[in-house]
């Protein structure tokens, strides 16, 4: 956490600071470099410690509460106990010391708990042994003794135990495979390369006489991100210096798989790994349920101030008479005579808050803590949001936000991945505008011939098939998947499982990459392995082709292409290149570009995924001048990505167009069903993606984004070219403001013809120049304009972005005017920034890694698991939560309101109303567990019909339960029961007996009876809200209630003999024994439910919500059901 | 900001982190238990408050309150009770002398008769009270300065009484027994009922003192230190008495069953009162038999002595503080004394329900079928 980078800090500052340099260089194997080479810097590194543990043996009481206490909710009651530690207040400290206490020991005890694990976990990872070499020797050191530039022996299957550079490896090309599960969550083999000049060496003995260094960035915390520098002497010539990528550092956490042991040097240790470094927690969000509970607390504690005030100075009033401050009976000590009257007015201010301090529990923050921890298993245990697939259900990584799933609004979903598939199938192939389908999926056997090629256009010439095995070659060398030759792949398992001959997997990060190359194997080039670094191709003749892999010039999201250069047996240089039709037809100078963009287009209408071919062929001399390009780019350790990018800029061009690919990607389960729910739900729904327009658009034709009567409008460069952007928007925004009126509130059911529906589609290009603050300063103008066209539209569809705009518009809805609650859903690493910039960040669990879903707050299987995320658990949560809210004000306004009524009649003395055992318990045990329980369990309308009806979803929205008219009328409510509860007992007690023998009752006879009151009302009225009994609801209502009684009758039965006072001796059970008493409890029992009761009767009756209307109409079916079963028992029996 | 505080999710991330090794993915991918809990599908009950199904509760409380009102308030009424304010504001009143500080003469107390006539015979037993007003036995400093085990006959809290009791702890360096302002102040004019006979003589109407308070604090709570010792002089010796009393607590009564801690005007002055205007129970007068009424209709005199009020020099002074002094007669039923409001309150509460429920049928006629109908078909 911030503490362990804090601390890393520290080290390095203390390390001097005039030794903080950009980068650090290390020594292999400790070894000094020859002499005259650059000054060395000597730098201290920390050890290979990992500390995750935050407290020690000696500092854990004081930092763990200091860290408690830094919580303004535990200050605020820490103050107040203190407050009735030092001043004579009217409840004992123990009121507000036991329930603090009892909540700083659970969290202490259970932090403490946590951090022993972590100790625990700490040391095993610190001592675990690993092999070092020194002298030529393998020798065995705890882990935590590894120094930076040790060099360490990895065996298969072991974990890397600080990041480090890999040298060389068992395997003859220098290679090993990682999964790095425990880091990103991504299972499947990642490779990584030795350096070059050092993969030669292969023993222990060997390694030891590496003469080498590093120059290496300082530690950063981006998992994907490496630059450095090796610097190798060889004989007393000059360094070979060799660029070091990400591809060569092995990272703390990743483990070795199929290799069988791996060289490498220790470059990063202990908190400056890159996994310690990621320790960071994320920034938290807030539910809105959770601001308006801040709020209400704000208003509660003004309430709280002016009720002490007003005590206060009513006090002084009253008591300005010296026989009323004063009076016979009632002398003060003389140190409190003596004392100034400041002070006097502020210990009374305060023994006042002291007094009603209660009106904002600690209870209440544990009890929505314990809510929403409890309540979030629910969303795991849920199995309808299981995937036998996948084997994994739902999983909550914040509970904090469960309600605000209740809430959404705006959902920004992501296309690939999350509402398709992401399993890609090769569907065709185009070249110079001949189309090649292969064979329908294997029935039984891969045609390797041309037989299996149904050719729509007439059949190429001989130069033709040139090209077209030249295309075949290039998608067959053009990517970066690996071979995987036995099974046991737990990642992406792509392939010809049932009907390959080979057993060979292919594996790769992208899905289409895989088809593609199963694709080429369909058409008869199957791609073997990559060995010594020359691609091996079987061709259509069943020989092998071999193609040395000269330089890989991989894809980024924002090049959007990714090239290779091979050079061929007979030695000829070939650049392939394949990308986003975007990103290639500018670059190309030759090929038949028009038909292929004819091809390209209409298999993007058609919902395809389209990429581009391309090539160009490089002579010797131009090969090496681009090697050398890349190779000063790549051994930049400054601005790395961007030489390089330059680097690629150059070289890809003035390609040869060879033809272009179409890959389907099949739309999810149910996603159509899901997003038309979310609609009906009053969700807008907005997908972004990186994908062409058309393709994209045809995606969400299929998945009901948009619907045949649709409106689509468009804003995309297509017409911002034709017209100013300007004039774009205004028209636009005429076009949907025309109907503005006619657009009521009520098109609940979202399809009626005559309400046209509006869709809107942007690109990247325009949304950012609608976002670009323009010179005339008026890109406000264009936001508004922009965000009142998003806010009549249905669906949007942002297509051609970039993640971070992903981001930004998530950002730009969120913070419009009405400040919407949004929701982002996503799989692939390109998602998080928006999973982090919504209110509610869900990640699929897909096959782009777990990226998406270890950012996310909730990660779900699959797109439809959302329908029951929102509409039934989002919708219980927010029903739960803000009945608890409500209901935790209104039950301390009633208890804490005759407290403040009894000022009046006591003479302002502070006097307690309640008993302290009863100021103790009532928050804690008396009235805890219904509410809890209720806000765990509560479901006023079946599940089922929460997700056949998506309509109800808007019945919530809006914070609807939690505004202030609803508060204002919990609070009311709450102050009129006060007054019923206070005043019913006065007139009770009003200058007459109550008993049958004429004794009389005291002033804690008179608090028990409006305690009991109390209990019991507040109690019931959670039975009266409570529209779903279990058993146990029965259990704990009736429990507690019986809970109270018995505590009441034990507590004043007994002589406790270590308290100092008696006076709840026998009170409660006298009370009992009074006829009257009885009466008057359930009189103003009665008295206080009534209204709440007629209140919810008449507003079902008048004005019902959708949810009410449900439930009425589910009344009136439950009652069918047994008569058509009657009816068809009698029809049966008259049949036979 | 408050509300994110009892939870240590980010610790949790970082433990799985520290584990290093620990698979994400293994363990996890085990199917939830189908059970009805965790399903959220436990069997339940799911009533609605609908205005037919509230009709008949607010019909059946309106049909029981309403009796049950009426029943208490006949109750009520029928019980007698007799009130006398003798505090002696009045120049008029008799008692208007003895409450004169000046006229104190402090060698004698003072004796004041006030006469009464009871217009109806009191039949069953008679409760005679005594109220105080504007006296507020329910300040805190008051309520609790006491200290409960002195009075449970603890022996060190006898010599050493609680902080609590100040400034009424101690007096001459000797601990006060029983200490603290409630004991002090305990009401202190004796009361006594002559019933004067047709004939003009006065006899003396009997009081009995027995079973004034509560039998737990009697028996349990209050009790004399020394356990069975009976010779209270010597057990509480070594103590002062309150300053305001004129005999100490050992001389409260010559009964040894109702003197010191245990004496029961005592123990009823000590349990506080909830509301500034009070009564306590003062004596019983029981039936004697079934002929003779209690209290026969007829003239009375109250005889009140005044004792000597060392400190105050005067009697027990409520004056100063706009206090009034009664001497209340009353017959009690089985739901006590006199109180019209539980009746009238059970009447009216009874007839709002029954209003309501009349009101919610027409709601209920009028739109509840119109909603329905209106649903159904959706």
């Amino acid at each position: 956490m911030d503490c362990s980078l804090l601390r890393s800090l520290i080290n390095r500052y203390c390390a001097g600071e005039e030794n903080w340099v950009d980068s650090r260089t290390i020594y292999i194997g400790h070894r000094e470099p020859p002499s005259g080479t650059d000054a060395y810097i000597p730098q201290r590194y920390p050890d290979n410690r990992i500390v995750s543990s935050k407290y020690t043996f000696w500092n854990f009481v004081p930092k763990n509460l200091f860290e408690q206490f830094r919580r303004i909710a535990n200050f605020y009651f820490l103050i107040i106990f203190l407050v009735q530690l030092i001043i004579d207040t009217p409840t004992s400290p123990i009121t507000s010391g036991l329930p603090l206490f009892f909540v700083i020991t659970v969290t202490a005890v259970k932090q403490g708990y946590e951090d022993w694990l972590r100790h625990k976990a700490d040391n095993a990872v610190n001592q675990c042994p690993v092999h070092i070499i020194q002298h030529g020797k393998v020798v065995r050191k705890q882990s935590r003794k590894l120094r930076v530039g040790d060099i360490v022996l990895v065996k298969e299957d072991e974990t890397f135990p600080c990041d480090l550079i890999f040298l060389s490896s068992s395997r003859e090309d220098g290679t090993c495979f990682v999964t790095t599960a425990s880091l990103d969550g991504e299972s499947s083999h990642k490779t990584y390369y030795a350096v070059q000049d050092t993969k030669a060496f292969r023993t222990e003995q060997e390694v030891d006489t590496i003469n080498a260094t590093i120059e290496c960035e300082q530690p950063q915390s981006d998992l994907y991100k490496y630059v450095g520098r090796i610097n190798i002497y060889q004989d007393r010539d000059e360094p070979t210096a060799r660029p070091l990528g990400s591809e060569n550092l092995l990272l703390r956490g990743a483990t070795l798989k199929n290799t069988e042991h791996i060289f490498a040097v220790v470059i990063y240790t202990g908190m400056e790994t890159k996994m310690a470094l990621n320790y960071q927690s994320k920034s938290q969000k807030r539910s809105a349920v959770e601001k308006s509970m801040n709020t209400y607390l704000i208003v509660y504690l003004c309430i709280l101030i002016s009720k002490a005030m007003i005590n206060t100075v009513m006090k002084y009033v009253w008591q300005s008479d010296p026989n009323r401050d004063e009076p016979f009976y009632n002398h003060k000590t003389d140190s409190e005579r003596q004392r100034n009257t400041l002070l006097k007015v502020i210990t009374d201010f305060l023994a006042f808050m002291v007094l009603f301090n209660y009106i904002i529990p600690v209870s209440m923050y544990v009890t929505v803590e314990m809510q929403k921890f409890l309540g979030s298993y629910f969303i795991t245990w849920d199995d309808d949001m299981f995937d036998s697939e996948l084997g994994e259900g739902a999983l909550v990584n914040t509970s904090d936000l469960n309600e605000e799933l209740g809430q959404i609004e705006y959902v920004f979903t992501d296309k690939t991945g999350t509402l398709t598939e992401n399993n890609m199938e090769f569907i065709e192939c185009c070249v110079d505008g001949h189309v090649y389908v292969p064979d329908a999926i294997c029935n039984g056997q891969i045609l390797t011939g041309t037989v299996g090629m149904d050719m729509i256009d007439s059949s190429p010439g001989a130069g033709g098939k040139e090209r077209e095995e030249l295309f075949f070659r290039a998608l067959c060398l053009c990517h970066t998947v690996q071979v995987k030759e036995e099974e046991s792949v737990d990642g992406i398992k792509k392939g010809l499982q049932p009907c390959g001959k080979s057993s060979s997997v292919y594996i790769s990060s992208s899905p289409d990459e895989v088809a593609l190359v199963e694709g080429m194997k369909r058409l008869g080039f199957t791609y073997l392995r990559l060995k010594d670094n020359h691609m091996e191709i079987l061709n259509r003749d069943d020989d092998i082709e071999r193609f040395e892999l000269m330089e890989v010039l991989s894809f980024d999201s924002v090049r959007r292409r990714m090239s290779v250069i091979v050079k061929s047996s007979t030695g000829e240089y070939y650049l392939f290149c394949k990308g986003a039709d975007s990103s290639i037809f500018p670059r190309v100078i030759k090929g038949k570009v028009d038909q292929v963009r004819a091809r390209v287009e209409h298999n993007a209408v058609e919902g395809l995924r389209t990429l581009c071919v391309a090539y160009k062929t490089l002579a010797q001399d131009e090969y090496e001048s681009v090697c050398k390009q890349i190779n000063t780019a790549k051994l930049a350790l400054h601005d790395r990505d961007k030489k390089l990018a330059e680097a690629f800029d150059v070289i890809e061009r003035d390609l040869i167009l060879l033809g272009a690919t179409a890959v389907e990607d099949r739309l999810q389960d149910k996603a159509a069903d899901t997003i038309e729910s979310l609609h009906k739900a009053g969700m807008k729904v907005w997908v972004l993606t990186g994908d062409k327009m058309e393709t994209a658009a045809a995606t969400c034709y299929a998945c009901k984004l948009f619907h045949r009567n649709t409106q689509i409008l468009e804003l995309t460069t297509k017409r911002t070219e034709e017209q100013s952007l300007h004039d774009v928007l205004f028209d636009l925004s005429k076009t949907v403001l025309r109907h503005c009126g006619s657009l009521t509130r009520d098109t609940v059911s979202g399809l009626s013809h005559d309400v046209p529906d509006y869709g809107l589609i942007i690109d990247g290009a325009t949304l950012s120049s609608v976002m670009k603050p323009t010179e005339e300063g008026s890109s406000g103008n264009y936001k508004e304009i922009f965000l009142e066209i998003c806010r009549n539209c249905s669906a949007v569809l942002c297509c051609r972005m970039a993640p971070l705009q992903k981001a930004q518009i998530v950002k730009m809805i969120k913070t419009s005017k009405e400040h919407p609650i949004t929701l982002a859903i996503g799989d692939g690493a390109n998602d998080v920034s928006m999973i982090l910039e919504a209110h509610v960040g869900i990640g699929i669990m897909g096959k782009e890694g777990r990226q998406a879903a270890r950012n996310s707050d909730y990660a779900i299987p699959k797109f439809k698991h959302l329908k029951k995320m929102l509409l039934v658990h989002g919708h219980y949560y927010y029903i739960r939560i803000s009945e608890l809210v409500q209901y935790f004000f209104y039950k301390n306004v009633c208890f804490i309101f005759p407290q403040f009524l009894y000022q009046f009649f006591c003479g302002f003395s502070q006097q307690p109303l309640y008993d302290t055992a009863y100021l103790t318990l009532y928050n804690i045990s008396f009235t805890s567990l219904p509410i809890l329980l209720y806000s765990l369990i509560e479901q006023h309308v079946n599940m089922d019909i929460l997700k056949r009806d998506p309509s109800l979803y808007r019945d919530i929205a809006k914070n609807s339960l939690l505004r202030w008219r609803v508060f204002i009328y919990w609070t009311l409510l709450g102050v009129f029961d006060a007054v019923v509860f206070f005043f019913g007992a006065y007139f009770l007690f009003d200058n007459t007996t109550f008993t049958s023998n004429g004794q009389m009752f005291g002033n804690w006879t008179f608090g028990t009876l409006v305690f009991t009151v109390l209990v019991f009302t507040v109690t019931l009225k959670l039975a009266l809200d409570t529209q779903y009994w279990t058993w146990i609801n029965h259990f704990v209502i009736w429990g507690s209630l019986l809970f109270y009684i018995i505590f009441s009758l034990l507590w004043g039965g007994i002589i406790w003999p270590f308290l100092n006072y008696q006076r709840m001796y026998y009170v409660f059970m006298q009370m009992l024994s009074s006829g009257p008493a009885w009466l008057g409890i359930i009189l103003l029992i009665t008295i206080s439910l009534i209204p709440d009761m007629l209140k919810k009767v008449i507003c079902r009756q008048l004005w019902p919500t959708s949810a009410e209307r449900i439930q009425a109409k589910r009344q009136c079916l439950s009652v069918e059901p047994s008569t058509i079963f009657m009816l068809s028992q009698t029809s049966s029996s008259i049949s036979f | 900001m408050m509300a994110s505080s009892y939870n240590a999710k980010e610790e949790d991330g970082q433990l799985s982190g520290a584990a290093g090794s620990g698979g994400v993915g293994a363990g996890k991918s085990k199917k939830p238990d189908n059970t009805a809990f965790k399903q959220q599908r436990l069997p339940a009950w799911q009533p609605i408050l609908t205005a037919g199904t509230v009709l008949p509760a607010f019909f059946v409380i309106g049909l029981i309150f309403i009796p049950i009102g009426i029943g208490l308030f006949v109750t009520s009424n029928n019980i007698k009770e007799f009130e006398i304010d003798y505090t002696g504001i009045d120049p008029a009143s008799p008692c208007y002398n003895c409450s004169q500080t000046l006229t104190w003469n402090s060698t004698k107390p003072c004796v004041c008769k006030i006469p009464f006539t009871l217009e109806q015979s009191f039949e069953s037993d008679v409760f005679m009270y005594y109220g105080l007003s504007n006296f507020y036995q329910n300040h805190r400093r008051y309520v609790k300065s006491r200290d409960d085990s002195q009075l449970n006959g603890d022996a060190s809290s006898l010599t050493s009484p609680s902080k609590e009791c100040e400034p009424y702890r101690t007096s001459d360096n000797k601990p006060i027994a029983p200490c603290g302002a409630i004991a002090n102040s305990l009401f202190n004019d004796t009361l006594t009922l002559y019933y004067i006979n047709p004939n003009g003589t006065e006899s003396l109407v009997p009081l009995q003192k027995k079973g004034i308070a509560w039998w737990t604090d009697k028996n349990v709570k209050f009790r004399n230190p020394g356990g069975n010792n009976f010779n209270l002089t010597a057990v509480f010796q070594g103590t002062s008495k309150p300053v305001n009393w004129q005999k100490p607590v050992y001389e409260l009564d010559t009964d040894p069953e109702n003197n010191g801690f245990i004496n029961e005007d005592f123990i009823v002055w000590m349990r506080t009162a909830a509301l500034p205007t009070f009564r306590k129970l003062y004596r019983l007068i029981e039936k004697k038999n079934n002929m003779i009424p209690t209290l026969q209709r007829g003239n009375y005199t109250l005889d009140i002595t005044y004792t000597h009020f060392p400190i105050q020099c005067s009697d027990y002074p409520v004056r100063r503080f706009d206090g009034r002094k009664r001497m209340i007669l009353s017959t009690i039923s089985w739901m006590g004394g006199k109180n019209p409001f539980l009746g009238i309150a059970y009447i009216t509460v009874g007839s709002v329900c029954f209003f309501l429920g009349v009101v919610l049928l027409i709601i209920h006629q009028k739109y509840g079928n119109r909603n329905n109908s209106a649903e159904i078909p959706n």
